[in-house]
């Protein structure tokens, strides 16, 4: 387990990046590359990356980069993984970074196999609730209640649990992560590094030019989301699941921030009413009975994925 | 050793793919392909051939995993058909824009809708556009030298580019031959190991197809013309080698047949070659001067080897397993093309025969060339594009 002060100076997202100030997904890129080094072969699909990268003939990433197809990041590391293998390049670690849209919506199908081959790869999705990359389109991710371009009064579904899906294909490893909380999102790489198999880590990142705020508040928006408990940090490690901290004391309801404090800096949210926020508070406390419950399950010994 | 074996061409595709050591297949099946993949499993299992075998969950995954073991510096193989294939279009740009050599087997087979499991050439000729190189097969033989020859062509330097080898199925794929298999090290010695113009390498960290702007992308384009051209002229000198060393040359580009003095060239792709040159041979028993030309590789179209053809014919006629919907047959527009520049071009006839697996035998060519003769006589083409054999 790395501290803060223990994080490797090393940069590998160089200056001179494409992203918007105070871009979410930048700041988790770049913690990605502090966790993993870089002896890793990073597979992007079409989505902000595809920008941040920055256009030919330049490039802001310090680490061999394959550009791929939107619905294909978990094909393409696939097939990268089985060469590898041919190669005896064991000393390599592939990952897959994929935003929202190209994984629980394009991509999932591509995800969905190579977790069932058991491909030895991480695959990270990181997180804006919409097609950031295309002007704020809606995502299966996108949130409930949320103004994208094509849900100009608020989607009216809730947010995909892709986490879930993936630990429904019984991975070695599925992890919940966000910037905010950089140290846990480092040691979650570092974990998920050293496991055999499909490692599956999702990571909110706040998006100020999508959820349209403040440029400077995105670690604060990524702590509220985490302090309302509307994104829980976790992982399944084997079937066992665990809830991180803070996440860990939110159980109890009390401790929760009320969701209004996430919302209202957020103008995506300012269609969301009073009925809506109590139609959440429901779901969300649905959440968080099933979080107890599975945390309960997972105490004994012998948890395992039977139980999630 | 050398020696002559009998099965079909989905095995014998298999066995080439073995023979040219693929250390990465991902493949997923699809009727009339299945076998080819089958028999490749049936070989990464039994231990005889060391590659990884990815069991993709698509052919779109199934392309993209080439992609991606080809960029990390391994050859790469695949095999489908029809739907397989359409689905995979969007890969098959990125798999000739990243300029990655790897070998597809493509089944033949019509699209649907209406579902057709039998053969036409509407599924590789669809993906005329995407920058692969296209062969096309007249035997299980042709189908095993042409997936080797395809290697040796796509790892050259001056070509890096992805190839389709077509073979019709059911007519070839599952039809057996006897076939004749050179000893792995003279594979060897023709095919060196495989070496990249570029791989994924943690010394050279670079992004890979990341986007160009307008000032770069055209420069991008105008490479992969470059290579197609210079494949024009190599596909000859490797057909040539491989003849030398194995026993089988195919003419190149074009497999022609009796055209020398001929006033009318039937011109074919695939199968359609052998029964055109049954039917060449029935007519100029009948003193007819008639010859037949396959067209062995449709991308690059072999442009400068049909406008030769075109010199001493009278006309030239065109049968087409695939057309273009609102225009013609595809040879047909290719033919009239190549021509069309040139001082005395013959005239063009276009036929279309054997869609969705209709059988053309030497009989129905026959028809074509006589046909054909007549117009020719007359000097017009009296119908344009005439479907063989349509019902009433």
């Amino acid at each position: 387990m790395v501290t803060i002060k223990e994080l490797p100076k090393e940069e590998y997202l160089l200056k001179g990046h494409a992203a918007c100030a105070g871009c979410g997904p930048a700041i988790a890129l770049r913690l990605l590359f502090k966790a993993l080094g870089n002896k890793i072969f990073l597979v992007v699909p079409a989505c902000c990356t595809t920008v941040i990268q920055g256009p030919y003939p330049y490039t802001s990433s310090a680490v061999p980069l394959q550009n791929i197809l939107f619905e294909s990041t978990a094909a393409a590391s696939s097939g990268i993984v089985a060469a590898l293998r041919q190669l005896k390049r064991d000393d390599i670690t592939v990952v897959g970074w994929a935003g929202d849209g190209g994984t629980v919506d394009i991509g999932i199908q591509a995800l969905s196999g190579a977790a069932e081959r058991e491909t030895n790869f991480i695959y990270i999705c990181y997180d804006n609730e919409a097609y950031g990359n295309t002007g704020m389109q809606r995502s299966g991710a996108t949130p409930y209640g949320a103004w994208t371009t094509t849900t100009p009064s608020g989607k009216q579904e809730r947010k995909k649990d892709m986490p879930m899906i993936m630990a429904a294909h019984r991975i070695p490893y599925v992890a919940t992560a966000c910037p905010s909380f950089p140290v846990d999102l480092v040691n979650k790489l570092r974990k998920a590094k050293e496991i055999k198999g499909t490692k599956y880590i999702h990571i909110l990142a706040p998006c100020p030019t999508g959820w349209r705020y403040d440029a400077s508040k995105t670690v604060e928006l990524g702590k509220l989301a985490v302090q309302t408990g509307l994104w829980a940090l976790y992982e399944i490690e084997n079937g066992k699941f665990k809830l991180d901290s803070p996440s860990d004391r939110l159980i109890d309801r009390s401790k929760r921030k009320p969701v209004r404090d996430y919302f209202t800096p957020q103008a995506r949210f300012r269609n969301v009413t009073d009925q809506d926020i109590k139609r959440i508070e429901q779901w969300l406390d649905e959440d968080w009975e099933r979080y107890r419950r599975l945390v309960a399950d997972s105490a004994s010994d012998s948890a395992s994925y039977g139980k999630i | 050793m050398e020696q002559t074996i009998i099965d079909t061409a989905n095995h014998i595709a298999g066995l080439a793919a073995k023979m040219a050591r693929v250390k990465v297949v991902a493949a997923y099946p699809i009727t009339p392909q299945t076998t080819v993949v089958e028999k490749i499993a049936e070989f990464v299992e039994n231990g005889d051939m060391d590659a990884e075998y990815i069991r993709v969950e698509s052919e779109h995954s199934a392309m993209v995993a080439c992609i991606g073991a080809a960029a990390a510096g391994v050859r790469t193989f695949t095999a489908t058909s029809s739907h397989g294939l359409a689905l995979m279009h969007e890969a098959l740009h990125w798999a000739s824009g990243s300029r990655l050599p790897i070998v597809m087997a493509v089944v033949n087979r019509a699209m649907g809708a209406p579902w057709s499991i039998w053969p036409d050439f509407s599924d590789s000729l669809s993906q005329r556009d995407t920058g692969w190189l296209q062969f096309y097969c007249a035997d299980n033989q042709e189908v095993f030298d042409t997936i080797i020859q395809a290697y040796k062509l796509c790892e050259d330097q001056r070509i890096f580019l992805p190839a389709m080898v077509c073979l019709e199925g059911f007519i070839l794929s599952h039809t057996y031959m006897p076939v004749k298999i050179p000893d792995q090290e003279k594979i060897d010695a023709f095919l060196p190991q495989y070496k990249s113009s570029w791989t994924l390498d943690i010394e050279h960290p670079y992004s890979h197809s990341n986007l160009v702007s307008p000032e770069w992308y055209m420069e991008f384009r105008y490479m992969i013309q470059e290579a197609m051209k210079n494949a024009e002229r190599l596909i000859p000198q490797i057909d040539r080698e491989y003849g030398r060393l194995f026993g089988s040359t195919y003419g190149g580009l074009v497999d022609k047949y009796r055209c020398e003095d001929a006033e009318l060239i039937l011109l074919t792709m695939g199968t359609m070659g052998s029964e055109a040159k049954l039917a060449v041979e029935s007519l100029r028993n009948k003193g007819l001067k008639v010859g037949s030309a396959r067209v062995r590789v449709y991308r690059p179209f072999p442009v400068t080897e049909i406008t030769k053809l075109a010199k001493n014919a009278q006309m030239i006629a065109t049968i087409d397993r695939h057309v273009s919907f609102g225009m013609e047959g595809f040879l047909e527009t290719e033919v009239k093309a190549s021509v069309f520049n040139e001082e005395d071009s013959p005239l063009v006839a276009g036929f279309i025969a054997g869609l969705g697996g209709r059988d053309v035998t030497s009989e129905t060519i026959e028809k074509i060339a006589r046909k054909s003769l007549k117009w020719m006589q007359k000097g017009k083409v009296e119908k344009t594009t005439e479907w063989v054999d349509l019902r009433e």
